[in-house]
Parts: C-alpha cells; structure tokens; sequence
C-alpha cells in the first residue's frame, strides 16, 4: 500500500487520489520538448483510421461524420493555443488581438507543431460579401495521407479533424468561428496535389465588429 | 500584505481559489484580512473583471499589471491565450498596523508598496510561475475547458510561487 500515500503531506485527506509509484505527476514534468521529438506517422494513421472508424458509427450523412471529427480536433486546438503561447519566447509571448496575427499564428505556429512545416497559403475570401470568411491551404494534409475516400462518401475530407483543431485555437483566443475542410484538388491525371484541402474559417458576425471597432481606435 | 489569488474561466467561474500572506520581511505566510471584509475579495475581484475586458484588447501582453484599485484592495491580472484569468487582490496591511508592527519598513519592498516597479514585477514571475502549472494541469486529456482545477498539486505549486515570490 505504500506506493498509494501521497508524496507529500498536505494531499494525505484527498481521498481516492492515487499518485503514479514514481511520485511524479504532470506537474512534474517539463513543457518544453527536444526539437526532434517527433512521432511515428505509422502510429498516427492507426490510431486516426481507429478515429475515423468510431467516430463514422451509427451516422445519418457525411456532415455527421465531419461534424464528429471536428469535435475530436476541437479540445485540442484549445490546448495547443496555451501550450504553444508557453513555448513562444517572452518578448513575443502575445495573445492574438486581430484576425490577421491570430490566422498567421494558426498557419506558422500551429502547423509547425503539428505537422512540421508551415502551411501552405493563407487567403482572404475574395468574395466582398464575405469579408468574414478565411482560407487556410494544405497542399498535402498529413491526416489524409494514408486515406483513400470511397466513392460514395465523395464529399468527406478526414481533415476535418484539423478543422476542428483550427476552430479550437479560435474559440479559445476568443475569436468564435466555424471551421470546414473541403478537398479542392482535381483528381485527374497531372495533378500536382490532389489532396489540396481548403480549410474555411468563418468568423463570428461579433468578430467582425470587434474587428472594424478595434482597427479604428 | 495579504493576497487572495482566483483563477476565473471564460465565463466568469472561479476554477480555483487561494488566500496567502507575504513570506518577505518575515511574514509567515498567512493571510489577515480584516474579518468582517474577507468575504469582499470575491466581490472585488468579481467588479475587475469588467476592467480586464476593457483593457485585454489594448495590449497583447499577458500580465496587465495593476488594473484595479478599491480603498486599500489592488488587484493585477494575468490573461492567459485561453481566455482564462488569473486575478490576484493584495491588500497592504492598513497604515494603522504597519506602523506599529514594523515602523522600519521602507516604502521600496514588495510588502508595502503594491503599485512599486519591484512589487510589478514579482508578481509577474509569481503569474508565469503559475501559468507554467496551468499549462499542464490543462494538458490533461480529461480536462475540459471551465473545468474546477481540485489536484492537491497544482495547489502546491501554486502556494510554492506565492511563497517564492511574494
């Protein structure tokens, strides 16, 4: 039983709170990583296809599908956002204040650490009716690598799972915002990147406000 | 100097609360305020946060210094990328006290002076001391955004800066 005593005094009356037998919890470990630690991609395409699988159970339509894998990606956008402001050295350690700085921070900083490089543009839409609307290109999303959609399912793109990660680290910096992927590239032969995917960022209409309020003071 | 010291989420909850006392100059770390006004502190901090909201926009830094001031209550805040607030009232030991406990006490320590450059920034590394715990006690897989931090630790941590820094 001595490997469930709390390591120190003061948590002893937190009752049913086990400590690992090492004593260390993950307030014990650093936040800071190697620059190489990276992780296997066989590992990650088993453990999202697993992903994909559960989350395409007992659904209605494609949108369901998407809709769910948002959700998985959702929690950890949020997390990412704090985590990798911790990271940032402390001259520019800032909370994103406008769009075009948070946008910027998703596509440099948030790629980088998920998938080792910058993505691949980052557009306005050009549609003056839709001021509100941002584009995030990947040529090559890493997630749809090792995915082959079938033919019936044509309109789904597992990125939306990254989406839903994107759409995290907006709401958490307090930019609301709905986040899809759509697939963009051409299947035809000569195609340089047939898995070209668009990811949609579309803001609060309370964003846009704050926007227009902020640029002018 | 007392300090109470509440970790507020997005939607204005405390996720975690925290009353100390200065461990410099020879405090012992307890808190003493003022029986009959213990009970403001929430009500205190709770009125700064409308101030927080009107400043996060101006700055994108982190630590907002001093934003708020009630009688002899001042309250600093920390603004996470998350939205998520770490408040922290100090209240110097009314004039009454301090000149008959400690007559000596210059106005430069942390104990006495809470708007002073050194007071600033003390409680700036005791923020980023605390932001690194948050960090991680975040990073948990079974953490949800808004969730109460309960783990014994964290509040260990969090005692371990107070008592570093302030």
């Amino acid at each position: 039983m001595s490997n469930l005593q709390a390591p120190r005094g003061g948590a002893k009356e937190q009752s049913g709170l086990r400590y690992p037998t090492s004593g260390k919890t993950i307030y014990h470990r650093p936040l800071n990583r190697a620059k190489t630690a990276e992780l296997s991609g066989a590992s990650f395409a088993y453990l999202f296809s697993e992903m994909v699988n559960y989350a395409s159970k007992k659904i209605e339509s494609i949108q369901d599908l998407e809709k769910r894998l948002n959700v998985q990606g959702h929690p950890i956008g949020l997390k990412l956002l704090d985590l990798l402001l911790y990271r940032e050295p402390a001259r520019s350690q800032t909370r994103p204040l406008n769009i075009i700085t948070l946008l910027h921070f998703i596509k440099i900083n948030v790629w980088q650490h998920l998938f080792g490089q910058a993505a691949d543009g980052l557009e306005k839409s050009s549609d003056p009716s839709k001021p509100d609307e941002y584009m995030i290109i990947d040529n090559e999303p890493l997630v749809n690598r090792y995915i082959s959609v079938p033919r019936d399912m044509s309109q789904l793109n597992c990125a939306a799972y990254v989406a839903g990660i994107i759409e995290g680290v907006c709401d958490g910096s307090a930019f609301p915002a709905r986040v899809t992927a759509h697939s963009v590239g051409k299947q035809e032969e000569g195609e340089m990147w047939p898995g070209r995917t668009v990811f949609l960022v579309k803001f609060a209409p309370e964003v846009m406000e704050r926007e227009s309020f902020l640029g002018k003071g | 100097m007392s300090y109470y010291f509440v970790i507020v989420g997005t939607q204005d909850n405390p996720l975690f609360e925290y009353e100390f006392g200065t461990s410099k100059a020879g405090g012992d770390g307890q808190a003493r305020f003022p029986e009959q006004a213990q009970h403001m502190n929430q009500f205190i901090v709770h009125s700064s946060l409308d101030i927080v909201e009107e400043v996060q926009w101006g700055t994108g830094q982190m630590y907002l210094k001093c934003i708020d001031r009630f009688f002899n209550n001042y309250v600093s805040c920390f603004l996470t990328g998350g939205n998520v607030k770490f408040m922290l009232l100090h209240q110097p030991p009314s004039s009454s006290m301090s000149s008959t406990a400690n007559p000596r006490s210059s106005t430069s320590t942390i104990a006495t002076n809470p708007t002073s450059p050194q007071t600033e920034e003390a409680v700036r590394a005791f923020m980023l001391e605390v932001y690194e715990s948050w960090v991680k006690a975040i990073m948990s897989p079974f953490y949800r955004v808004n969730m109460e931090v309960r783990s014994p630790v964290f509040r260990q941590r969090v005692a371990a800066a107070g008592r570093k820094y302030l």
